[in-house]
Parts: C-alpha cells; sequence; structure tokens
C-alpha cells in the first residue's frame, strides 16, 4: 500500500513532468522573423535551351552508325546555366549563375532565394538569361509593388504563360 | 569526456535516490525509460488511430477538421489530439534520457551494441514521426515547419527542382506533398515500432510495459495535462504570409531556429556526425571485455537453467557434440555474452561442496571462476574473529566494497549477485564460517544485467532453481540494493545487520527454519 506521503509527492513529480511537457510542447515562442519585415521569395525551375546547337549529321557519319540509330541530327543534351538578376529599388541584390540540373547537366535550373525588405513601395525588376547568347537577358520584368508587413511576395517564373509573374 | 560521463553518472545516481525516495525503487521512471518508451508509443498510436477517423487528409480541409477534433468534440477527439501530443514529446523525454543512462552506466558495448545500433535509426524515426505530425495540422506551426522542413531537404544535392516550391503561394498551393506527409505520418510510425521490436530482440524477458502503478501514473498525469492544458492549432497557415512568430514543440523541433543561423548543409553535417558518432560509440575506448562464458561439456548435461536463466538470449541447447548420453548441450554466443556469470550460478553443477580436484561446474566465466570463487570466499573467511561475523558479497558493477577494516567483515566482489549460485551461502552458513551473509547489489530495480536481482531473490525464496535450501535461516541473510553514490547507507545497513545477528541465539547451523519462511529482509 502506497503511503499518503508518497502518492502526494508522486503528484508532485507527475506534476512537475506535465508541467515541463506542457509548456516546451508550445513554447516559448520563435521568432522565426522580424514581424515588421516582409519576404520577397524568388523562386522558380525552368529549362534553359540546350548548350549547342543540334547538327546535322553526314553521311559518312552516319553509315558508321547501326540503321536503327541513324538520326539526321546530333543534339547535345546538356543545357546553358541560367543567368538571373534581381534588383529592389535600383540595388542589385542578388546575380547568379543556375546551372542544369541532372548528371548530365540536362535538367531544369531551379532558384530559391529569400530577401527579407522593409514593407512599403519598392521597384522590383527581375531578369533571365536563358538561352546561348553571352550578353544582355531573354526575359525581364519591372513594377512597383506595395509589400505589407509579414507579407511572402512571390516572384515565379512560367516560360509558357509570359515569364515573370508578382504573387 | 571520460569527466563528463562521470558527472552525469553522479548526477543520475541522485536522481535515482530522490525518485527512489518519492516512487520506490518498484516505480522509479528511470529504471523503466524504455518501458515508459512503449507505454507513451501505445498511447500515441491508440489516439492517432482514433483521431484518424475524423482528419481530413486534404491540404485544403485539414485544418477545419482537426478544429472540429479540437474544440466541437473536445470531450472525445480533442483530449485523444492532446494525448496524442504530450505523449509525443513525453516519448522524447523518455527516449533521451534512456539514450544518456545508457550510455553513462556503459551499457552500450560490446554485446549490448546490437540494441545501442538499431537505437540509432529509432531517434531519426521518431523525430521523422513527430515533425510530420505538426505539418498535417496544417496551421501556422506546420507552415513554418513544413517550409523549413523543405529547404533543408532542398540543401542536399539530390532534388531537381525545390521541393519547397510545393509551399511557394496561396495560389500555387501543391497538396502532392502534404498528402505525402500524411502517409509518412502514418508510415514512419509503423516502421518505428518494427524497429523497436528488433530493439528488444537480444533481450530475454524484456521490459516492455511499466509497472501498473507507474503506467496508471502516468496515463492520469497525460490525461490531467490534456484536461487542463488542451492541444489547440495556430492560426490556420496562410502562404501568402510570413508564419513571422510561431510557438515551437521545442521536444521535436530544437534544431529548426538553427536553420535560420546556420545553412542546411551545415546541420546535415552536423546531424550526420552526430549519427555516425552515435553509430561508432561502442568501439570508442576504452574498451575492456571479460571473457565470456564457457560450457565445460563434461559437466554439463544440457539441462536447460542457464538458458532460462540468460538476460541476454545468448545460450542455447543444441544437439550433443561429444557423443555423450545426454541429448543436448548449452552453446554460448560469444557475440551475445555480457559476462555477467549469472549462468553459472543456474548451473547445478556450481556448487562449493564438489569434492573434486578441480571444481569444474557446467558453465562459468573463464575471468571468474567459480573455483576461484570457493577459494577466495574461504580465505577471505580465515582470518574473521568476533561475534557477528559477516561476509558480504558486493556486485562488481555496484557501491565499491573495499576490503573492510573491521575483523569481523570479510568482503568478496561477484560479477553479479546473479552470479552467486545459492550454495556459497548454504556453504559458509551450514559450516558456521560466518554468522550472517550481506548481499550488496545494484540499485533495487536496476540490476546492471537486467535480471540478476529477479534471479537472486527468487532462488533465495525458492521459487527459481536452484533453491536456497530450507536448513538455512533466512534472518542470516540480508540484501541491500544500492546505488554507487550509497557507500554510507550501504556500511549503516552493515552495521545494522550485524547488530541484528547479535540477537540471535547460536550459529547459524543450529538454527530452527520456519520452513514456511523463505523471504530474505531487504535492508
Amino acid at each position: 500500500m502506497v503511503s499518503p506521503g508518497k502518492i502526494f509527492m508522486q503528484a508532485i513529480a507527475y506534476a512537475g513532468f506535465a508541467a515541463l511537457i506542457g509548456y516546451f510542447s508550445a513554447s516559448p515562442e520563435y521568432a522565426h522573423m522580424d514581424p515588421k519585415l516582409a519576404l520577397i521569395k524568388l523562386s522558380f525551375s525552368h529549362a534553359g535551351a540546350p548548350k549547342t546547337e543540334c547538327r546535322k549529321l553526314g553521311q559518312e557519319e552516319l553509315n558508321e552508325l547501326p540503321p536503327n540509330m541513324r538520326r539526321l541530327t546530333d543534339c547535345p543534351r546538356e543545357r546553358v546555366a541560367l543567368l538571373v538578376e534581381l534588383d529592389i529599388d535600383g540595388v542589385l541584390v542578388y546575380r547568379d549563375w543556375r546551372p542544369p540540373s541532372g548528371v548530365a547537366g540536362d535538367g531544369a535550373s531551379a532558384v530559391y532565394e529569400r530577401f527579407p525588405v522593409q514593407p512599403g513601395r519598392h521597384k522590383v525588376t527581375v531578369r533571365l538569361r536563358d538561352s546561348r547568347k553571352s550578353d544582355g537577358f531573354d526575359w525581364e520584368y519591372a513594377d512597383a509593388v506595395e509589400i505589407k508587413p509579414r507579407q511572402n511576395f512571390v516572384i515565379d517564373f512560367r516560360a509558357e504563360t509570359g515569364g515573370f509573374k508578382f504573387l | 569526456m571520460a569527466g563528463i560521463k562521470r558527472l552525469a553518472r553522479t548526477g543520475f545516481e541522485y536522481l535515482e535516490s530522490g525518485l527512489d525516495v518519492v516512487f520506490g525503487p518498484g516505480w522509479n521512471p528511470l529504471y523503466y525509460l524504455g518501458a515508459l518508451g512503449w507505454f507513451f508509443y501505445w498511447i500515441v498510436a491508440v489516439s492517432g488511430i482514433y483521431l484518424y477517423i475524423f482528419f481530413d487528409s486534404g491540404v485544403r480541409d485539414a485544418y477545419e477538421s482537426v478544429e472540429y477534433i479540437t474544440h466541437t468534440q473536445w470531450y472525445a477527439a480533442g483530449i485523444m489530439r492532446s494525448l496524442h501530443r504530450y505523449a509525443s514529446d513525453a516519448l522524447v523525454v523518455v527516449v533521451l534520457l534512456h539514450v544518456a543512462r545508457e550510455y553513462v552506466t556503459d551499457r552500450y558495448k560490446d554485446a549490448r551494441r546490437f540494441a545501442w545500433l538499431v537505437g540509432v535509426p529509432m531517434l531519426w524515426l521518431l523525430y521523422a514521426s513527430g515533425i510530420s505530425g505538426y505539418w498535417v495540422v496544417w496551421d501556422q506551426l506546420a507552415q513554418y515547419v513544413a517550409i523549413a522542413t523543405t529547404e533543408w531537404l532542398d540543401s542536399l544535392p539530390f532534388f531537381g527542382e525545390p521541393i519547397a516550391r510545393n509551399f511557394l503561394h496561396e495560389t500555387v498551393l501543391s497538396g502532392r506533398f502534404f498528402s505525402l506527409m500524411v502517409f509518412i505520418h502514418i508510415a514512419v510510425p509503423l516502421i518505428l515500432l518494427f524497429v523497436m521490436w528488433i530493439h528488444i530482440q537480444r533481450h530475454m524477458h524484456p521490459r516492455v510495459n511499466p509497472p501498473k502503478g507507474l503506467a496508471l501514473g502516468s496515463l492520469v498525469m497525460m490525461l490531467g495535462l490534456s484536461l487542463v492544458y488542451p492541444a489547440v492549432s495556430q492560426a490556420p497557415a496562410n502562404l501568402n504570409q510570413v508564419p513571422s512568430t510561431v510557438g515551437l514543440d521545442w521536444f521535436y523541433l530544437t534544431l529548426y531556429p538553427l536553420l535560420d543561423v546556420y545553412s542546411g548543409e551545415v546541420l546535415w553535417v552536423v546531424a550526420i556526425a552526430t549519427t555516425a558518432l552515435l553509430v561508432i560509440m561502442p568501439w570508442l575506448p576504452p574498451r575492456y571485455r571479460a571473457a565470456t562464458a564457457k560450457v565445460d561439456l563434461p559437466n554439463c548435461n544440457g539441462c536447460g537453467r542457464c538458458v532460462a536463466d540468460c538476460p541476454y538470449s545468448a545460450i542455447t541447447l543444441e544437439p550433443r557434440s561429444d557423443g555423450d548420453y545426454h541429448p543436448k548441450e548449452a552453446v554460448v554466443n560469444a557475440a551475445k555474452c555480457v559476462s555477467c556469470g549469472i549462468c553459472a550460478a543456474a548451473c547445478p553443477t556450481a556448487s562449493p561442496y564438489r569434492r573434486r580436484a578441480a571444481l569444474v561446474p557446467g558453465i562459468e566465466l573463464p575471468g571468474a571462476t567459480i573455483a576461484d570463487l570457493r577459494r577466495t570466499t574461504t580465505e577471505a573467511l580465515e582470518d574473521l574473529t568476533g561475534q557477528a561475523r559477516v561476509l558480504v558479497y558486493g556486485c562488481q558493477t555496484g557501491v565499491p566494497m573495499n576490503e573492510s577494516q573491521d575483523n569481523g567483515v570479510a568482503v568478496v566482489t561477484v560479477p553479479c549477485l546473479g552470479a552467486l549460485p545459492p550454495s556459497f551461502l548454504d556453504f559458509v552458513l551450514s559450516r558456521n564460517l560466518v554468522e550472517g551473509v550481506l548481499l550488496v547489489g545494484c540499485r533495487a530495480g536496476d540490476c546492471h544485467y537486467r535480471l540478476g536481482q529477479e534471479w537472486t531473490q527468487q532462488r533465495i525464496a525458492k521459487q527459481r532453481d536452484p533453491y536456497l535450501p530450507d536448513r538455512i535461516p533466512r534472518e542470516r541473510i540480508a540484501i541491500c540494493w544500492v546505488g554507487i553514490d550509497q557507500k554510507g547507507k550501504t556500511e549503516a545497513r552493515l552495521h545494522e545487520f550485524r547488530n541484528r545477528l547479535r540477537e540471535l541465539a547460536g550459529p547459524p547451523s543450529n538454527a530452527q527454519q520456519d520452513t514456511a519462511s523463505t523471504q530474505v529482509a531487504e535492508i
């Protein structure tokens, strides 16, 4: 038979353990980001152009191939790296070459970057080069946007729907 | 490192002593950390099954269904939700304490490394189970966890398209990954259960259930917490806003804030390095392994008592290999043997009365033979004088019992009290070599070799073969279960025992034993 004194002490011990579990299961709060700030998230996945153009095979080259593999053109799989730039209020905050994914370098390039900013009006300009050209950009979009505190302002890119999109 | 380990061991000793006072050794939670882990797992499993009945696994409806669970059906599903969360948190606490305690008490090396190694992936599975659980509520914490976890996964060079893009914005929210997480939250705990089962495979009589009193107390505690402080959701997830401040579950998400300080790659290196360290720990110095038990076939008749008593299932009965007429023989699997010597004490041939030139039982430890035990026992008793002479058999892993300064006390150390054949008590008492025997073992309920205490008590109480004969007066024997920090307490108990012996009339061999009484005093 457990004595009343022991039951009391056990109740205290159980209550202490319960308090520990209860408190740390949701507290103290963690400030992941200053709530006065907002976030600009630049993220997209896009495949650049093939690194080299397709080449027509000569008759001699075709003859060397087995009959079932005689394609008229040789198109290397590797793609170019994407050049991405982001300006906020005229200040270049991001510029990077994003390599294609995959072992053969033939997959899409991906971008996923976060930029905490002060809320308010900002001029946002984003540029992308996805071709083999050595200068300039293939895609560019700029707009003045009003960003609220804690807003998750997303810059996405979909070539099939016209390029950059601010969400 | 050794200093930290010693300090931690001392800390545990103090905590164990304190909880012994509060709960008594029979219910001390620190002796049942593994069993409590199982208990909390079952609470989580049962409450999870109930919650799944009302949970909507679509990303758009999950939050509403959890709100229904929490508020509309608060009296049943709401309590189940709280039990689900708090038992999961308690599971983390007992598991981490279990790991730490096994480490500081050196119960992870050699033959015990199997359970240790199986335990390492269990930690990953436990955290994956808990973290995926926070995800499926789809509140702001879930949003934070989903984004932080996928960003962390994206720092690995395996994924072409960032997984975190699934949670980019409300307009492009994808339920694919969310549904996958619901599946993971069911599948991973099931895998964890399977690995938990493997974890205990090398244990004879594994403790998978805490004592009823402790289980009841823990359940009442969980229910009380669930009623007083029910688990609730945070604001609903909204990918258009950053969940800048969240109430974290610090038991599962302890490392998440570090993702805001260090890169994902750095944390992967830390996580993988920690895992690798845990894996190699059983092989790190200091390394000392006592010789494992050896079978002496001419003295083994394949009775199977050692098989039944081995706490680690290291002995099996196999067909006879020496042509003897007995059909079976004991075979020791050295990889599983922890050199506790409990098998030797179970062997009927391990008797100090044997008159052969060499006392060799059917099974024993080469480093602590039964012949050595008889020799050290008789040598220790040679110079004993006084009225209440006491022989102390001390457990090697328990409180250090040095040579006594008192001429009336002799000390003999054994690998485990379970390795002491009961016939030795008969030997010293029926020959009047001493007036009493004090057995000093590990802390009650916490035998270093798991079952040594239980077998010792049962042998003396004639509940387990080999029995201590009836002719031995039980009042001449006392057992003292103490922690390694309780030398003073042991000496006080010894003093008390000797005073009691002085009050008993005549030598032990003349005592009239009440055959109905086989109980020994635990002092």
